[in-house]
């Protein structure tokens, strides 16, 4: 049998706001439990909650962003239900009339490319945190997290195949991060997702029986999480059993995903319209206004760095995949006068394996955009060749210094004096008459002998085209 | 003391007659000396001296203002920072507030004086005064009846003259009805002028806190403190505040009077009814004139307030859940049962029916048939009143079908108790602001008139009740005992 994967993703992306989304305490990670919570987080008696409007903002530059209807007047409502560290009982949260409405986001998949639907995206606040650790039989409440603006991004059910999901994921991922909207922090939750996978066979039109993978937090558990998922329900299926409508949770330990809770256990959330919140209306105005902040998006960068930069496909892919890392390339291409094969080589290549090894973010990068231009410049202008530019590249990123000072510093000038380097390619040739012969004869393999004692003599100074050139004269046969 | 109203107060207290700390003894004294009645769930005595000293300092340095040094009770419903705020609840009698409603923060600094916090239903809840946790309110006009709900305590201590004034709240009718069973001037503004933060939710889209006093004019003085935009509450109108005093004494010659004939059908009291007849007579004396209306949907309004109201307050009241503050019942097994026992344990029968019903009207399957229609039937009501008031200035009726009933006689029968409100509810569902003032007596007790208003038209209703206060002497009459 032919089985079909059917994925749809509901995202949620914490919105970088300063303030929470109905209060105006801090939405910082980190701090000591329940001191960013003010009355109206912990849900006190006669507190209400007032929108922020930067959220409203966040909402509505990412809806543009996917060419989604922004919805001229939207609602919200609330969510019941109870739980220790939902403090007023319900959840603050989008149902009918979501602010973002249908867009469209387009993935490449082995080189192909797809179009992901958004059907919506609505605000919502986050809930606080239970704490089981510490607390012997009873359960701690940090509510620092209570009232954290949210972004719920909800796709069509359109991908199929877990890879398709992730990397779904991962655009809508770098999407928020240039938006500013969003610092796709995973480890601490600010972008984490559900997957809603079910099968059928494929001939078959509608669609199996879902089940939703609760909460997943990182790029790879998606994809097995998915891939359990898929495997477990055609499983179940060629042995005859039926797939439940049921809440799965992802267990990274043991690569599996079980059963949290089956629909008819499910809540009903009775939700209605907030009576302590007024419609929000976007005005036409406000639109065009977002419009002209929108930087310029991933797949526009992307192609305009392959047309102005003359840039591979892959190279592009990888040195748009971040706001940052793009405007670092460019920052760097200002500076070294538009290198652009050397700068996208050296920052797609050594910049970003050395940052990968030392597991830093290029906003965190020891050498700043101007000192590898500094590098660039002296491979450029032929002052140091290719391989003393990496021991002048270590040094950068080891120190505070320009390329130009390490270079000076440790006297790692190209030897371009043909004078100096004939002299010494004058001693070798006298000095090894055995090889000479042997090249002489026909074994072309022993030039290469020759231009490393050279490049030895000169500790890798000497221009390695300006050597090659004058060994082949002097060998001439 | 006790028999004058606040603007003679103010001014024998810059005239330095007495001080605003004897003034405070005073009342703190008379509220002692009547405690019988129940009107008060806690008394503030030290604080209460110490905002009077205050005052006094302020009155001395010529920097009063209008309340300045003036007593005036809060109703237990405003959060107040550390003083407990119960809302007439076992599920708040140990919540304290660390923070002051915006109302609160108004009368601090307008400098009034706090003696203590009125009883009131359970959350709001009620008609009576007789879901409270803290017991029933007794009417000053006879004990054994009951002073109305749910801002009774507020009604009953102003009338025995415990206090010169103060607050209430009005959801579906609880600063008129008190107003009117026990013979005193209470004014629900329009929806939206009075911030509601800190004033503990019952129905969000409903709630408005209100002044209650023994005179339109005391109440002009008190809106003025009370009234204004809140950033803090998103409901709040972004709207001036017109000098509610300055025009009390406009004249209301040609003032178009709509009676609405749903208000006077059989099911109001005969002698109600010649009261209402009686004072609109005395209108058409001052100048007025009078036309009938009629508001077809106005009998759609207690199935609507009801489903609203309780869908509302289903969510409203579930953050006390034991969890943070309030009760929690004794050694929960475990989450489940610290929920339900402390819920169970801490509310009354009236909250936990009205949480009940709201929680089945918004359960999957329900919503449409009751809450969606509740809401449509809300939005006709609100046509209904706007058509009326775009035909005549203001509309005038009964504010209660009958006067106040005798303690017990209601409080087994909710659908009869809900009926006590069926003129004040619609009022509620519009939006609109709307008033009781003292209008005679039935059967020797008190009986207000109802005056309806087009949105923020508080200024015209107050100055149309104070032009009926300078011709009656209705609103100056003390209960036996009281005087």
């Amino acid at each position: 049998m032919e089985w079909e994967t059917v994925i749809g993703l509901e995202i949620h992306a914490q919105l970088a706001t300063k303030s929470k989304i109905f209060s105006a305490a801090s939405t910082a990670y980190g701090a000591e439990p329940n001191t960013q919570a003010c009355a109206v987080d912990l849900g006190l008696p006669g507190v209400l909650p007032v929108l922020n409007r930067e959220a409203v903002r966040m909402a509505v530059k990412f809806g543009l962003a996917i060419d989604a209807e922004i919805a001229p007047y939207s609602i919200f409502a609330r969510k019941n239900y109870f739980y220790p560290d939902l403090p007023k009982g319900y959840q603050i949260s989008q149902f009918e009339l979501p602010i973002v409405g249908n867009g469209h986001l387009d993935i490449e998949v082995d080189g192909m490319t797809k179009r992901i639907g958004v059907t919506r995206a609505h605000l919502e606040e986050d809930a606080g945190k239970s704490l089981h650790e510490d607390f012997h039989g009873l359960t701690g409440i940090d509510l620092n997290r209570a009232g954290t603006p949210l972004l719920e991004i909800v796709s069509e059910p359109d991908m199929r195949s877990a890879k398709e999901a992730v990397a779904y994921m991962r655009k809508l991922h770098e999407l928020v991060r240039y938006l500013g909207v969003c610092d796709g922090n995973m480890q601490e939750g600010s972008f984490r997702c559900d997957a809603n996978v079910s099968v059928r066979l494929k001939s078959q039109q509608e669609f199996g029986t879902r089940a939703e993978i609760k909460n997943i937090n990182s790029f790879k558990f998606v994809e097995k999480a998915i891939n359990y998922e898929i495997e477990r329900q055609i499983d179940l299926l060629e042995g005859g059993g039926k797939v439940v409508q049921e809440t799965r949770l992802y267990d990274a330990n043991k690569d599996e995903t079980r059963s949290m809770r089956s629909k008819e256990e499910a809540n009903d959330y009775r939700y209605f319209p907030d009576p302590d919140l007024l419609p929000v209306h976007i005005e036409e105005s406000l639109k065009d206004q977002i419009k002209t902040e929108l930087p310029e998006l991933p797949d526009a960068k992307k192609a305009r760095f392959i047309e102005q930069y003359g840039m591979d496909n892959e190279s592009a892919a990888t040195l748009t995949s971040s706001r940052e890392l793009a405007d670092y390339y460019e920052a760097v291409m200002k500076e070294s006068g538009g290198e652009a094969k050397l700068s996208t080589n050296w920052i797609s290549g050594d910049l970003i394996g050395a940052l990968n090894k030392a597991g830093l973010e290029v906003t965190q990068c020891p050498i700043d955009h101007g000192r590898l231009a500094g590098l660039l410049k002296r491979i450029a202008d032929n002052t140091i060749s290719g391989k003393i530019a990496k021991q002048v590249f270590d040094e950068l990123w080891n120190s505070e210094a320009s390329a130009d000072e390490i270079i000076e510093a440790k006297g790692l000038k190209q030897i371009t004096d043909s004078g100096a380097i004939e002299t010494i390619i004058d001693t070798i040739i006298a000095n090894n008459p055995a090889q000479v012969e042997q090249y002489l004869g026909g074994k072309d393999k022993v030039f290469g002998f020759f231009v490393g004692q050279v490049m030895k003599e000169t500790q890798g100074k000497a221009n390695p085209g300006e050597v090659n050139k004058m060994l082949k004269e002097k060998l001439k046969r | 003391m006790h028999n004058k109203t606040i603007t003679e107060l103010a001014k024998d207290l810059r005239a330095k007659k007495y001080s605003s700390v004897e003034l405070t003894q005073f009342f703190l004294d008379r509220i002692n000396q009547h405690q019988a009645l129940n009107c008060f769930i806690s008394v503030s005595e030290e604080s209460a001296l110490k905002q009077a000293k205050a005052a006094d300092i302020k009155l001395a340095k010529g920097e009063a203002t209008a309340l300045t040094g003036i007593p005036v009770a809060q109703k237990d419903i405003f959060c107040t920072q550390g003083i407990k705020t119960s809302c007439g609840s076992k599920m708040l009698d140990n919540f304290i507030a660390p923070y002051d409603a915006t109302v609160i923060e108004k009368f601090n600094q307008a400098g009034a004086v706090m003696p203590g916090k009125l009883n009131m239903d359970e959350f709001a809840m009620g008609s009576s005064n007789e879901t409270s946790y803290y017991g029933p309110v007794k009417n000053p006009w006879n004990l054994d009846i009951v002073p109305g709900g749910s801002s009774g305590g507020t009604a009953a201590a102003i009338s025995a003259r415990l206090v010169p004034a103060a607050t209430g709240t009005d959801t579906g009718g609880s600063i008129r009805q008190p107003a009117s069973l026990c013979g005193i001037t209470g004014l629900k503004p329009t929806y939206g002028r009075v911030s509601r933060y800190g004033m503990i939710a019952y129905a969000s889209s409903l709630d408005q806190g209100g002044p209650m006093a023994r005179s339109a004019e005391d109440a002009a003085l008190l809106l003025q403190t009370m009234a204004g935009f809140d950033p803090k509450d998103s409901t709040s109108v972004d709207s001036e505040v017109p000098d509610y005093s300055a025009t009390l004494n406009d004249s209301i010659e040609g003032l178009k009077i709509g009676l609405p004939k749903e208000f006077f059908s059989e099911d109001l009291n005969g002698d109600i009814a010649a009261v209402i007849e009686a004072t609109v007579n005395e209108y058409k004396k001052l100048g007025a004139e009078v036309k009938e209306v009629s508001m077809p949907n106005l009998k759609l309004a207690i199935p609507s307030y009801y489903v609203i109201a309780s869908a509302e307050c289903s969510a409203n009241l579930s953050r006390f859940d034991g969890v943070r503050f309030g009760y929690r019942c004794d050694k929960p097994a475990d989450l489940t049962d610290m929920y339900t026992r402390s819920r169970g344990e801490a509310f009354g029968p009236e909250v936990k029916r009205r949480i009940l019903m709201g929680t089945y009207a918004l359960s999957a399957g329900y919503y449409d048939a009751y809450y969606l229609k509740a809401q449509q039937v809300r939005r006709l009501i609100s046509d209904d009143f706007n058509k009326a008031l775009s035909e005549v200035d203001v509309l005038m009726g009964p504010v209660s079908p009958s006067t106040a009933f005798a303690i017990g006689e209601k409080s087994g029968d909710p659908i009869q108790m809900y009926l006590s409100d069926i003129y004040t509810i619609a009022i509620n569902l519009a939006g609109l602001p709307a008033m009781s003032i003292p209008a005679g007596f039935a059967d020797a007790k008190p009986v207000g008139l109802q005056i309806i208003g087009n949105y923020f038209a508080e200024a015209r209703l107050l100055n149309i009740a104070h032009q009926y206060q300078q011709v009656s002497d209705w609103h100056k009459q003390a209960p036996k005992g009281f005087e």
